[in-house]
């Protein structure tokens, strides 16, 4: 777990729990798949099989954490992936799930 | 490339493989487009000397209603996001609400352009309702001079009161959407203020040589030095929308947001009135029409198995480029661009910021526009009814 090291973001809190805007359609692609937000009308790639799974098994989880452990994705990779969380929270594609969707 | 604005540079670091592995996966092509354009009719109230279709009659093979729904729950199936509506004036078909209204209760939103004609107080109050429609007004001048010497006289008055209509009715972010030329390119400010103030989305295209554009070309088309203008003002402003379709400008540094790639056939694609497919949006020429979607199999089976999809998802030759060092920045540029000033596909893009377009330009024949659709002759500066006889001007 050396290398797992989560980062501090101002918008994203990986020890909360997050799903997928409900207003948001992912489509496979042979890459991982395209997510399509229908309210801001913003296009995002998900470049790897693993996010799309992890991204699709958010809402079952206590937090993004908990949804790693599970999805038992490489530690290695773990930055990298949380970096692709953060930035589609930032987006919209991911709300808290604390927080409600407009 | 063309329509795709969303992916903005931001959105393309989504996972640990380089961003150059994704336009290699986007030029093999996905199993459904990314967007797709379709151009519901030729009919316009207007003939701008410009039209990339050259529109201006309705033909009378346009595909129907029950037709046009067929495509709509194909395009549902094939889960496509999101199609751009255009035409002609696409608010002149009678059955132009229904159609959007279809496509919505399908999940396939819709954004469509329109000179503004069709935009009252109440359809304007109707769309601000809906979320997944979206409104992409035309202008081609910041003020009405420079508008109507390409898209005719009033056209700047229409387009202006539409967007004052969308405004009152609290539609945000509807887009402004500019064609760059020679003449409008120094206004850029004054379209970002025009914006600013409807809180409209402005979006900049590029200028091709199609359809009545082929005859425009030599008058509208930027100068070198406006592109290199042109470029440093987008480099500055990436919320500024511009469909991809500058990317030939990257090779003068830094790239512009977006994929940066020809699309055509491999990530959009053009459906015209008739149900054509072609690869392009801007090329409705007899070289890149793909099938029907009247064929059988539909679009689906043009999209995922014509011979000329097929054939631009494989790797394609740098051929003159490949020597200039520049190659990876701009991909050698527009193929409609290059196909209607004569230029090879493979050959460079005629306004190559490194000049090489012109001497390629010089040594070959120009194609011919093989679609005409306009109702009188068109030519620049026009008042509207001046033409002379139906189609007399193109060759």
């Amino acid at each position: 777990m050396a290398c797992a090291a989560f980062t501090e973001s101002l918008t994203f809190d990986s020890a909360v729990a997050y799903r997928l805007h409900e207003r948001v359609a992912l489509r496979p692609e042979p890459f991982g798949a395209l997510a399509y937000h229908y309210g801001n009308r913003r296009l995002n790639f998900l470049r790897a099989p693993e996010l799309v799974k992890l991204v699709k098994s958010l809402d079952g989880h206590e937090s993004v954490r908990a949804a790693f452990d599970a999805a038992e994705i490489d530690p290695c990779r773990w930055p990298s992936f949380e970096k692709a969380l953060a930035s589609l929270a930032a987006s919209d594609f991911l709300v808290a799930e604390e927080s409600t969707a407009s | 490339m063309t329509l795709i604005d969303e992916p903005r540079p931001e959105n393309l670091v989504l996972s640990p493989v380089k961003k150059s592995g994704l336009a290699n996966q986007m030029k093999v092509g996905l199993d459904a487009p990314i967007c797709l354009t379709w151009e519901l009719t030729y009919a316009c109230n207007l003939q701008c000397v410009h039209c990339l279709s050259s529109s201006g009659r309705r033909d009378p093979r346009e595909l129907t209603t029950e037709e046009c729904e067929a495509v709509i729950d194909e395009l549902q199936r094939m889960q496509v996001f999101y199609i751009n509506i255009g035409g002609g004036e696409p608010t002149i078909r009678k059955d132009f609400w229904h159609l959007v209204q279809y496509a919505v209760d399908h999940g396939v939103g819709v954004k469509f352009s329109t000179n503004g004609s069709g935009i009252d107080a109440a359809v304007a109050k109707r769309l601000a309702k809906s979320d997944y429609v979206d409104v992409q007004i035309s202008i081609d001048g910041a003020d009405a001079e420079t508008n109507d010497h390409v898209r005719g006289e009033g056209s700047f008055a229409t387009a202006v009161e539409a967007m004052e209509h969308l405004d009152a009715a609290g539609f945000e972010g509807f887009k402004i959407s500019v064609v760059m030329t020679r003449h409008n390119i120094a206004q850029v400010d004054e379209f970002e203020a025009m914006a600013d103030r409807y809180g409209a989305q402005l979006r900049l295209t590029r200028f091709r040589p199609s359809g009545r554009g082929a005859d425009s070309w030599e008058e509208l088309h930027p100068t070198d030095q406006q592109q290199r203008d042109l470029y440093r003002w987008l480099i500055d402003r990436p919320d500024v929308l511009t469909g991809d379709s500058f990317f030939h400008l990257s090779a003068l540094g830094e790239a512009l947001p977006g994929l940066n790639l020809c699309g055509a056939g491999r990530v959009v694609c053009l459906i015209d009135p008739v149900g054509d497919v072609y690869a392009c949006p801007f090329v409705l020429h007899d070289e890149f029409l793909a099938g029907s979607v009247r064929d059988e199999g539909g679009f689906e089976t043009v999209w995922q198995q014509s011979d000329l999809f097929t054939e631009l998802r494989e790797p394609q030759s740098a051929g003159a480029c490949a020597s200039c060092g520049h190659f990876d920045a701009c991909q050698g540029g527009c193929m409609a661009a290059k196909f209607f000033t004569g230029i090879p596909v493979d050959g460079p893009d005629p306004e190559c910021v490194l000049g090489h377009g012109e001497a390629a330009m010089d040594s070959v024949a120009r194609a011919s526009v093989s679609k005409d659709h306009s109702r009188t002759a068109v030519t620049i500066g026009r008042k509207p009814g001046a033409g002379v006889r139906s189609g007399a001007a193109i060759g």
